[in-house]
C-alpha cells in the first residue's frame, strides 16, 4: 500500500469502508454462531423432553403387558414393541437383497447404459419420496385386493423404503473400491460375479452394513406408511395376516388422545424409538469409521 | 466365499509348483455370471419399475375423482364427505404454505450453520457438531410431531401468538394474518416444526458443497484482504450456487411430503376461512393420515388418492430438479476443480 503513496485524504476515505466491512463481517459471524446455537437448541430441547417424560414412563410392565383401555391403570406396549420389531426386521430382510443387487448393478454393470443412469435418478427420487404415498401404493395393490389390513402389507411398505437407502449406500461404497483391485482379480481368471462377490463386495462390506443399519433406523420410526397398511391392533398377535400393532401408530393414536395414561405410554414409546434410532445411527457411524 | 479363496489359492499354488509353465486354464461355469448379472439387472429394473408402478396405481385409484372433477379439483376449496363434493385447494394450500414458512426459516439458519461448520468452527469441534446436526436429521418425525403438539404448541401460544395478536390487532394486513384462536395449532406451528426438521438436511448438504470449493480460490480471496464473510458470500456461495439450491430443494421435498410432524399440529380443519397463520388448517399428508383409513371406498377415497397423486408429482418434480442441480455441481467438481 505504501508503494502507491496514498494521499492522507484517500486514507481517510478508506477508513470508514474498512470499518464497515469489518462490522458486516462481525455481524455475519455472530449470526452464524447464533444459527448454530439455534440448531443445537432444538436438538437439546427435544431430546431433553423425550428423555425426561419418557424415562418416568419406563417400567417392566411396558415390555410385558399389551396396550390398555383408556383410563385404565397399568398396561404396556408389549404388542406394539413386538409388532414393530417383527415388521422392521422382516422389511429389512426383504428390502436389503434387492437394494444390494440393484446397487451392484449401478456400480458394476450399468455405469454407462441408460438403465443405470435412469435407475440412479429414479432411486434418488424414491429416497426422499413422501412415505405416506408408499403407504397409499401398498394399500392400492395389497390391502384393497385382500380387503384386509395386515402385517404383511406393513412389511412390504417398509421394505419399499429400505430399498432406495440400501441401493444408494451400496453403490457409493462399491464405487470407492479401487479399479486396480478388480483388475487384479480379473487377471487371476475369476469371472465377474466371483470378483464382485469375493473382492469388491467384500471390500465394501462395512459400508453396505452401515447402509443397512441406517435403513433400519429410518424405518423404525416411520409412521405414515403403516397407517393404512398394518393399521394397529389392540391385542398381542403373531399373525401377520391380521392388522398388526406397532410402536409408531400406537404412539400417534395415544398422543392424540385426551387420556393421560395413554399419553404417558406414548412418551415412553417415543423414548424407546428415539433411543433405538440414535443407537442405530451411532452404531452405523462407529462401525463405518472403524473399518475405513 | 471360502470356495473362491481356495480357488485363488490353488491358482497360485499351481503356478509355483509348475515353475514357469502357465497353470492349466480353470473353467468357471458361465451360468454363475449370467444368473448374477440377471439378478442385479432385475433388481435395478424393479427399483425403476417401482416409481412407474406407484404413479400408475395412484392414477387408477384416483380415476373416479379425476373423471368427476378434472383439474378443477386443484382450485376448489370445498371438501364435504357428506355431500360427496371434493376439491383439494385447502390441503394443497396448507402443504405449500407450511413448506414456504419452513423454508423461510430453515434456509438462513442452515446457511449460518454451514458457514460456521466450514469456516468458523475450531477443528476439534467440527466433527461433533456436524454429527449432532446429522443426528437431528435422524430423529423420527413422530417425535417432532408429538413434541410439537404437547410441548411446543402451548409455549408458542402463550409467548408468541398472544403477544403478536395484541400488538397487531387492528392493523389491516398483519391483523388478518394473526387472527384466530391462539392455541398454538395451525399453519404457523406446522411450518416452524417442519423448519426444525429440515434444517439438518439443508445444513448438511450446504456444508458438503461448501467444502467442495477449492482452497486455492478461498485463499486467493483471503490473500487480497477479504473478510471471512466476503469470502463466503462472494466466492464460496457463487461457486456452489447450484449445489446450495439443490440442497434447498431437497429440504423442500422433505417438507412437502412430511406427514407426522404436520398432522399433529396443523389441526386438521378442512376450511379456508381466513388467511390467518394461527388458524387450524390441513395439508395433503395430514388429510390422508386422518381420513384415508376411515374413508368409504368410492369418490371420497378416490379424491384422497388424487391428493396423494398431486403430492407425489409435486415432490417428484422438486426432487428431480434438486438432483439435476446437484449433478451439475458434481460435474464441475470433477472437471474444472482447479
Amino acid at each position: 500500500m505504501s508503494a502507491v503513496l496514498p494521499t492522507p485524504g484517500a486514507e481517510d476515505r478508506r477508513l470508514p469502508l474498512h470499518r464497515r466491512r469489518k462490522l458486516v463481517n462481525a455481524v455475519a459471524l455472530v449470526l452464524s454462531l447464533a444459527a448454530m446455537a439455534f440448531g443445537l437448541f432444538w436438538l437439546v430441547w427435544i431430546l431433553f423432553e423425550t428423555i425426561h417424560l419418557g424415562v418416568t414412563g419406563l417400567s417392566l410392565q411396558l415390555f410385558t403387558e399389551s396396550t390398555p383401555a383408556p383410563n385404565v391403570e397399568g398396561g404396556g406396549l408389549a404388542n406394539a414393541i413386538v409388532g414393530s420389531l417383527i415388521m422392521v426386521f422382516a422389511a429389512t430382510a426383504l428390502g436389503t437383497p434387492v437394494g444390494v443387487f440393484a446397487g451392484i448393478y449401478l456400480a458394476e454393470y450399468g455405469q454407462r447404459g441408460w438403465l443405470g443412469s435412469v435407475t440412479r435418478f429414479i432411486n434418488d427420487i424414491l429416497l426422499s419420496a413422501p412415505s405416506i404415498v408408499i403407504g397409499l401404493f401398498i394399500y392400492a395393490v395389497v390391502v384393497a385386493r385382500v380387503k384386509s389390513f395386515s402385517g404383511y402389507a406393513g412389511i412390504l411398505a417398509l421394505a419399499l423404503i429400505v430399498i432406495p437407502v440400501v441401493v444408494r449406500t451400496t453403490e457409493n461404497m462399491l464405487q470407492l473400491i479401487p479399479t486396480a483391485l478388480r483388475e487384479a482379480a480379473f487377471a487371476l481368471g475369476a469371472p465377474k460375479w466371483i470378483v464382485i462377490r469375493s473382492v469388491t463386495l467384500k471390500a465394501a462390506m462395512a459400508g453396505v452394513v452401515t447402509g443397512v443399519l441406517l435403513a433400519l433406523a429410518r424405518i423404525a420410526g416411520e409412521t405414515a406408511p403403516l397407517l393404512f397398511t398394518a393399521l394397529s391392533n389392540q391385542f398381542f398377535s403373531w399373525n401377520l395376516a391380521e392388522p398388526m400393532a406397532n410402536l409408531p401408530v400406537t404412539i400417534y393414536k395415544f398422543a392424540m388422545s385426551p387420556f393421560s395414561n395413554w399419553q404417558q405410554l406414548a412418551w415412553a414409546g417415543v423414548f424407546l424409538i428415539t433411543l433405538g434410532v440414535l443407537v442405530l445411527n451411532i452404531l452405523a457411524r462407529v462401525f463405518f469409521r472403524k473399518r475405513h | 466365499m471360502a470356495a473362491t479363496m481356495q480357488a485363488a489359492e490353488t491358482l497360485s499354488n499351481d503356478k509355483t509348483m509348475n515353475g514357469d509353465r502357465p497353470p492349466p486354464a480353470r473353467r468357471f461355469s458361465p451360468l454363475g455370471d449370467l444368473v448374477f448379472a440377471g439378478l442385479a439387472r432385475g433388481a435395478a429394473i424393479l427399483t425403476l419399475g417401482l416409481l412407474v408402478a406407484i404413479i400408475i396405481s395412484l392414477f387408477i385409484g384416483a380415476w373416479p375423482s379425476i373423471q368427476a372433477y378434472g383439474p378443477t379439483f386443484l382450485w376448489t376449496a370445498q371438501w364435504d364427505p357428506v355431500q360427496e363434493k371434493f376439491g383439494g385447494l385447502v390441503m394443497i394450500y396448507g402443504t405449500l404454505m407450511t413448506s414456504a414458512i419452513a423454508l423461510a426459516i430453515a434456509v438462513p439458519v442452515s446457511f449460518g450453520i454451514a458457514l460456521f461448520l466450514t469456516e468458523l468452527s475450531p477443528r476439534w469441534l467440527k466433527r461433533p457438531l456436524g454429527t449432532a446436526i446429522e443426528l437431528l436429521a435422524a430423529i423420527p418425525s413422530i417425535v417432532y410431531g408429538m413434541w410439537g403438539l404437547l410441548i411446543f404448541a402451548p409455549i408458542l401460544a402463550t409467548y408468541v401468538q398472544q403477544p403478536l395478536q395484541k400488538a397487531f390487532s387492528g392493523v389491516p394486513l398483519l391483523g388478518a394474518l394473526v387472527s384466530g384462536a391462539p392455541v398454538g395449532i395451525g399453519i404457523l406451528s406446522a411450518g416452524i416444526i417442519l423448519a426444525i426438521m429440515i434444517i439438518p438436511f439443508i445444513a448438511a448438504v450446504m456444508r458438503d458443497v461448501f467444502e467442495v470449493t477449492p482452497a486455492l480460490l478461498k485463499e486467493s480471496a483471503y490473500g487480497l484482504g477479504a473478510t471471512t464473510w466476503e469470502v463466503v458470500w462472494r466466492v464460496v456461495l457463487p461457486y456452489t450456487k447450484t449445489g446450495v439450491i439443490g440442497g434447498i430443494m431437497l429440504g423442500l421435498g422433505r417438507a412437502l411430503g412430511e406427514t407426522m410432524a404436520v398432522t399433529f399440529v396443523i389441526g386438521n380443519f378442512n376450511q379456508l376461512e381466513s388467511l390467518s397463520l394461527f388458524e387450524a388448517a390441513n395439508s395433503i399428508t395430514s388429510a390422508l393420515a386422518n381420513e384415508f383409513a376411515e374413508a368409504q371406498t368410492g369418490i371420497h377415497q378416490a379424491s384422497l388418492i388424487y391428493l396423494g397423486l398431486v403430492l407425489f408429482l409435486i415432490t417428484a418434480i422438486v426432487l428431480g430438479f434438486a438432483k439435476v442441480l446437484l449433478m451439475r455441481l458434481e460435474k464441475r467438481e470433477g472437471g474444472g476443480g482447479r
